[in-house]
C-alpha cells in the first residue's frame, strides 16, 4: 500500500468536507483495502464514515430504508427485510463468505469495482483501471465478462449480489452532499454501461456520500427466488445469477421481475422477459419462452459462449422456485 | 520563493522531481506526474492506537497502512491468526472484532480503537482448551494445521450464530475458510459435535 492519512468522521458531512481529489472514503474496507494494497486505489488520505451513516433497517411510508452502514450480515438477518423482501436477504446469502458480509455496508456492495482479472492485473492494459490503456479481456481470457451491454473499451461485469436484487424490485439510492441536500437516484439509473467512460461505475456525484437504500412496498414477498451459478459451491462470483420475483393472483401472473448478474457492466433487468410475462399463466411452458426472449439478444465474447443457455437454465430455475415446483 | 511555502513538502517533492524528469522525457504532463508519482514515496503518517486484543490493552504507534493482521503478528507477537492469501479469498486470518468474526488482514487497525479483539490465543482459558479447540483434535479437523486458527475462529462463530442445522449448512457458512489439505470433513464433524454441546 501507498502510504495515507487517515482520520475518522462522525458525521456526513464532515467526512464530505474533508473529501477532495485524493480522498477516499472507507466503510467495510472489503473491496477498497485489497484495491490499495495491488495500487489500483492509491489514496493519499482516508476517511473512515463507518460511524458517519445510517445502520439501521427501517420502515417508512412508502415502504423501507436499508441505511448505507447496515453490514451485509445484518441486513440479511434484518426481521423488516426477511417478512417484506426476503429477495434481499437471499442475494446477500449467495455472495462472499460470512467474515467479510460481517464487515461490508450496503452502500459499499454498490460501489464495489468490478472482479475482472484484467482490472486487478497492473501489468496488463485495463481502461477501467488506467482509461486509454486499452481493453485486454475483449480479445483475452473472457469467460468471466458480460454477453450485453459492453463496449469497446469494456466488457467488465459488475460483481454484486445485493444490487441484482435491488435491481429486480426497484430500488432507489438516496444520496447526501456536502451541504446536506438529498437525491434520489432511480436503481436503474446509478450504475453505468461502460461506453466511453469504462472509468466510471455509477452516477454517484462527486461529492456526495450514500445514505441510504429505499425500497418501496411491493407484492413479491412471496414468491421469489435468487439463483446462482459459479465455479463452485459457495464463496465464489457469479458466472451467472438471477433474481425473480412473481406477484400472482392463482395462477395467474400478474407482475414479474427479472434481474440478473454476470451479463452486464450493471445489475441487468430482462425488461422483455417480464412484459411477456405479465398477465400469463405461471407455467413452466411461459417460463421457458420467457427465458428464451431474454437470451434473444445476448452477444457473447469468444469464451464466454456458455454463459447463454447458463442464464436460459437459471432464469426458468429461479422462475420454478418462485412457485417452489 | 515565498510562494514555495504554501505547499507541502510532499507535493514539492513530487511535482519538482516530475519537472526536473519533464526536461528529457516528451510525455504528457499529466500522464508523466502519475508515472513519477509512482517512484516518489509519500510522507508515511504513523499514528497512536490504543487497542484491546484478547481482553487486554495496548497502546502502540503504528503505520496507517497496517492491517489488524500485521498488527498482531509483527507487532505483539500474536502468530495464531495466519497470513494466507492476504487478500480476503482464504480465511486463514480469520480472527473476532466485537463478537463477529471478520478478515484481519482487510482490517486496518486504525479502525479498531473502541473495538475487541478475540484471537485464536484468547480462546483457551488457561490450560483449558476451548470445547472448539478440543473437537477439532478429537475430530482430526486439521493436517498441517496452518488454516486451523482461521477455521476455528470462524466455527465458533458458526456455532454461535447458529449455522449448524444440517451438514450443507455448516460447509455453507464455513465457506470462507479454505483447507488445502482437505480436512474439511473433521472440520464439519468437529461444528457438529460443538453444536451439540
Amino acid at each position: 500500500m501507498r502510504p495515507f492519512l487517515f482520520s475518522k468522521s462522525s458525521a456526513a458531512n464532515q467526512a464530505l468536507a474533508k473529501k477532495n481529489h485524493s480522498t477516499q472514503f472507507i466503510a467495510g474496507g472489503t473491496n477498497l483495502v485489497d484495491l490499495m494494497k495491488k495500487h489500483i486505489a492509491n489514496p493519499e488520505s482516508l476517511v473512515d464514515i463507518s460511524s458517519a451513516l445510517p445502520n439501521k433497517v427501517e420502515n417508512t411510508t412508502k415502504g423501507i430504508s436499508i441505511g448505507a452502514m447496515m453490514r451485509n450480515s445484518a441486513t440479511a438477518n434484518d426481521a423488516i427485510i426477511l417478512a417484506k423482501f426476503p429477495l434481499v436477504a437471499k442475494a446477500i446469502l449467495a455472495g462472499a463468505s460470512p467474515q467479510i458480509r460481517n464487515m461490508a455496508s450496503a452502500a459499499g456492495n454498490l460501489l464495489q469495482r468490478t472482479r475482472c482479472p484484467y482490472f486487478y492485473d497492473v501489468t496488463t492494459p485495463c481502461n477501467k483501471r488506467q482509461p486509454g490503456s486499452g481493453c485486454s479481456a475483449i480479445n483475452g481470457e473472457n469467460r468471466m465478462s458480460a454477453v450485453a451491454g459492453y463496449s469497446e473499451q469494456c466488457v467488465a461485469v459488475h460483481p454484486s449480489d445485493l444490487c441484482v436484487a435491488l435491481a429486480a424490485l426497484d430500488a432507489s439510492v438516496v444520496v447526501n452532499d456536502k451541504d446536506g441536500k438529498t437525491q434520489t437516484i432511480a436503481f436503474q439509473d446509478f450504475h453505468r454501461l461502460p461506453g466511453n467512460t469504462p472509468q466510471k461505475d455509477n452516477n454517484l456525484p462527486a461529492n456526495a456520500l450514500i445514505r441510504a437504500i429505499e425500497i418501496a412496498a411491493n407484492p413479491f414477498a412471496k414468491n421469489n427466488a435468487y439463483v446462482k451459478l459459479r465455479d463452485r459451491d459457495s464463496y465464489a462470483f457469479a458466472l451467472v445469477s438471477v433474481a425473480a420475483a412473481l406477484h400472482l393472483n392463482g395462477d395467474k401472473i400478474v407482475e414479474a421481475r427479472l434481474a440478473s448478474g454476470g451479463v452486464a457492466h450493471k445489475p441487468w433487468r430482462w425488461l422483455a422477459a417480464e412484459k411477456y410475462l405479465k398477465g400469463k399463466t405461471a407455467n413452466i411452458a411461459n417460463f421457458e419462452a420467457a427465458a428464451n426472449i431474454a437470451i434473444k439478444d445476448l452477444k457473447p465474447l469468444s469464451h464466454n459462449g456458455f454463459k447463454i443457455p447458463m442464464l436460459k437454465g437459471a432464469i426458468e430455475t429461479a422462475l420454478k422456485q418462485c412457485l417452489d415446483l | 520563493m515565498k510562494q514555495e511555502y504554501n505547499f507541502s513538502r510532499r507535493f514539492f517533492l513530487k511535482t519538482s522531481s516530475a519537472l526536473g524528469a519533464l526536461a528529457f522525457i516528451p510525455k504528457g504532463v499529466k500522464a508523466f506526474y502519475e508515472e513519477v508519482k509512482n517512484f516518489i514515496v509519500p510522507a508515511k503518517e504513523q499514528i497512536p492506537l490504543k487497542v484491546s486484543i484478547n481482553k487486554k490493552s495496548y497502546a502502540i504507534k503504528a503505520d496507517t497502512r497496517t492491517t489488524l493482521l500485521d498488527l498482531l503478528r509483527e507487532d505483539l507477537n500474536l502468530t495464531g491468526a495466519k497470513k494466507g492469501c492476504d487478500h480476503g479469498q482464504c480465511g486463514a486470518c480469520t480472527v473476532h472484532v466485537d463478537g463477529q468474526r471478520v478478515l484481519s488482514c482487510l482490517t486496518l487497525a486504525a479502525t479498531l480503537p473502541g473495538k475487541e479483539v478475540t484471537t485464536i490465543e484468547g480462546l483457551a482459558n488457561g490450560d483449558q482448551l476451548h470445547p472448539m479447540q478440543e473437537a477439532f483434535i478429537a475430530c482430526d479437523g486439521f493436517q498441517c494445521g496452518y488454516c486451523t486458527p482461521g477455521q476455528i475462529m470462524s466455527a465458533v462463530a458458526c456455532v454461535k450464530e447458529g449455522h449448524t442445522k444440517s451438514i450443507a449448512e455448516i460447509k455453507e457458512f464455513m465457506s470462507g475458510n479454505l483447507c488445502r489439505c482437505g480436512a474439511y470433513n473433521g472440520i464439519v464433524e468437529s461444528i457438529q459435535k460443538v453444536a451439540a454441546q
